[in-house]
């Protein structure tokens, strides 16, 4: 008899846990995944049906930042489990081998379960002078990323680095540090940004991807809708403050103290599609701006380059770090202005002849043949 | 002077856009402006007292809608409106068009802007010059609008915004359309301040009766030698 793999509840039996916990537990991920309470049948079924999916972790051009996210979600069982669940078979941070054998468990795990496995990503991929940037094994991370993207049934792109490049990719961009989209193409793609994404939100998509075998529904920009629909702004607290034009102008001042909308002082908000407003960070303790401090938009592309982060309008590349659109404006305006005005003085000269035509008096009446 | 003849050159469609668009276009920088950088002194009051922010872009996207519409109205009379009104007079398209066109935007650089000429130009509906900065002004409006309701689309859950949201991912995320839009708003500034002077410019070096035939519709033109 060969052995099955076992499924996710059977595991969860193994090792301990009661019927009504593992019931708990499906509702809670139905819960994060932004699955609703009427389906966490079919996420019940699903996980005492379905064996574990292979899962292969890569880090690249990263901080781990993910990662650390990620095994912070507040659920304990996420930790416990999830990564149970998924049997991760590569993850140069968290596996206990190391050099030759994590190799050959990756090989290993990739030629077994070819088309099968989930690939998920943390880290973008430099691809300047050959991509010497970032090597594992001594093999360049755009190398591996290739291969092990053509026997991927999915990737995930965690967090901004591998979905925009986040902050190796700002400006002057020294490395050619590149998103994992634009590098592979006739796979299903998850973008999970933001720097670094909400644990929950990457526990959400996981279980998404478990439950149904499918890839969640995904915006323009290939993130999952459930996460990513709408603007922190639109779920923000302060929201109400803002409507009623009631600013902080600097951290400091008595508006800061009352609580009042951020955007002034940088806010991110209005252009940041995440779902911090209602998940909140750290079991839900609390979020940037419920700190006091704007949102930086570190789940949006380009957010390094968007900056100064403390004031609304970006700065101009060329014209000076803190200069903004408004001022450049300004100084655009004031230009017109004089152009205007020389123009008009330069006109009286210039025109002299045709103005003294036209301010003879008039000759005889216009011929009564016109008609109105 | 007296040999001067009135040409019907604007239709009243022509009349009524550009004054329904003139009107849109203040709101919506002056709005827009304020959007970007709240400017008001603060009403007081607690947030649930007052409503003054959420007005201002209230007035913002009621405008972006009449600005829309009325724009589409004006494509359409670009097709089906008198020869000052049709698209070739924004874009020379057409047999000798091109040359002629470009032979008098010299012309009007000379004579009228750079002043180099003591003559004027005879042209009834707009001078060349005029006519490609018009056309670009209508794509600045497409670009307007593209990235206004590409904006609006994440706050609305209408039909129309929606067929814009494609611009968001194409230009890079909602700061980028923003940053854009904003920017766009001084294109609007400078090209008022322009507008203005030279229809004030053209009236009084021409006395051709340019200003008023923007309410009435007709101008004056040199009567043809017989
Ligand atoms: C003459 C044309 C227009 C001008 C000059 C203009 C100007 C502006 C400016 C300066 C801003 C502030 C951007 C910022 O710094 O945050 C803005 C915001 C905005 N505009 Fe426009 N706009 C125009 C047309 C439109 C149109 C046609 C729409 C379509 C709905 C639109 C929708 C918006 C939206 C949604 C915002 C963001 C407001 C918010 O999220 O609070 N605009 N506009
Ligand atoms: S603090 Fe930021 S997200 Fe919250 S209402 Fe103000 S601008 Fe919007």
């Amino acid at each position: 008899m060969t052995k099955r793999p076992l499924s996710v509840w059977e595991h969860a039996q193994l090792k301990g846990y009661s019927r009504r916990e593992f019931v708990q537990f499906c509702t809670w991920l139905a819960a994060a995944a932004g699955i609703e309470a009427s389906a966490v049948g079919q996420v019940v079924h699903a996980l005492e049906t379905k064996a574990r999916v292979p899962v292969v972790w890569f880090h690249f051009q990263e901080c781990t930042c993910c990662s650390e996210s990620f095994i912070r979600s507040s659920h304990p069982i996420v930790a416990d489990i999830l990564i149970d669940l998924i049997s991760l078979d590569y993850t140069e941070t968290l596996m206990a081998a190391s050099g030759h054998q994590a190799e050959a468990a990756l090989h290993e795990s990739m030629t077994k379960h070819q088309g099968e496995y989930l690939m998920l990503v943390e880290g973008s991929v430099p691809t300047a002078d050959g991509g010497v940037y970032c090597c594992i094994g001594g093999r360049t991370a755009r190398d591996i990323l290739v291969e092990a993207a053509a026997g991927a049934k999915a990737i995930v792109a965690w967090g901004s680095c591998a979905s925009n490049g986040c902050i190796q990719a700002a400006r002057p961009n020294p490395t050619d540090a590149t998103p994992i989209h634009e590098l592979v193409s006739g796979k299903p793609i998850i973008n999970v940004p933001g720097c670094p994404p909400i644990g929950e939100v990457m526990a959400g998509t996981i279980v998404h991807l478990l439950t149904f075998g499918r890839i969640p529904q995904l915006d323009g920009l290939g993130r999952p809708l459930a996460f990513y629909s709408r603007r922190v702004h639109d779920t923000c607290y302060r929201r109400p403050n803002y409507d009623a034009g009631l600013f902080v102008e600097s951290f400091d001042d008595e508006n800061a103290k009352r609580g009042y909308c951020l955007y002034k002082v940088g806010c991110r908000g209005p252009v940041t599609y995440n779902a911090c407003g209602v998940m909140r960070w750290n079991a839900g303790v609390s979020y940037p701006i419920q700190s006091g401090h704007g949102c930086i938009g570190c789940s949006e592309a380009n957010f390094w380059d968007n900056g100064p982060f403390y004031q609304h309008l970006a700065g101009f590349p060329g014209f000076g770090i803190e200069t903004t659109a408004d001022d450049i404006g300004v100084a655009v305006g004031a230009a017109t202005a004089a152009g205007i005005a020389v123009h008009a003085v330069t006109t009286n000269i210039r025109k002299r002849k045709l103005l003294e035509v036209r301010n003879e008096p008039a000759g005889p009446a216009p011929s009564a043949g016109e008609k109105r | 002077m007296a040999n001067l003849q009135r040409v019907y050159v604007w239709e009243l469609p022509v009349r009524l856009y550009h004054w329904v668009n003139a009107l849109c276009v203040t709101v919506l920088a002056v709005t827009g402006f304020m959007i970007g950088r709240p400017f008001f002194p603060h009403i007081g009051g607690e947030a649930w007292q007052n409503y003054s922010f959420g007005w201002v872009r209230f007035v913002h996207f009621t405008a972006a809608f009449v600005f829309f519409f009325n724009f589409l109205g004006r494509i359409y009379w670009g097709f089906v409106g008198n020869e000052h009104a049709r698209w070739h007079q924004f874009l020379p398209f057409g047999k000798g068009r091109l040359r002629r066109q470009a032979k008098e935007i010299g012309q009007v650089l000379r004579v009228d802007v750079l002043l180099a000429k003591d003559e004027s130009i005879e042209s009834v509906g707009h001078n060349a010059l005029a006519g490609v900065t018009y056309f670009a002004t209508f794509l600045v409006f497409l670009f307007q609008s593209l990235t206004g309701f590409g904006m609006y689309a994440a706050m609305s859950d209408a039909k129309l915004p929606r067929l814009f949201a494609w611009i968001v991912p194409l230009m890079g995320g909602d700061f980028a359309v923003r940053q854009w839009h904003h920017v766009f708003m001084w294109f609007f500034v400078v090209f008022s301040m322009v507008h203005v002077y030279l229809v004030f410019y053209h009236d009084y070096v021409e006395g051709r009766g340019v200003i008023s035939s923007m309410a009435g519709g007709w101008k004056f033109v040199e009567k043809p030698k017989p």
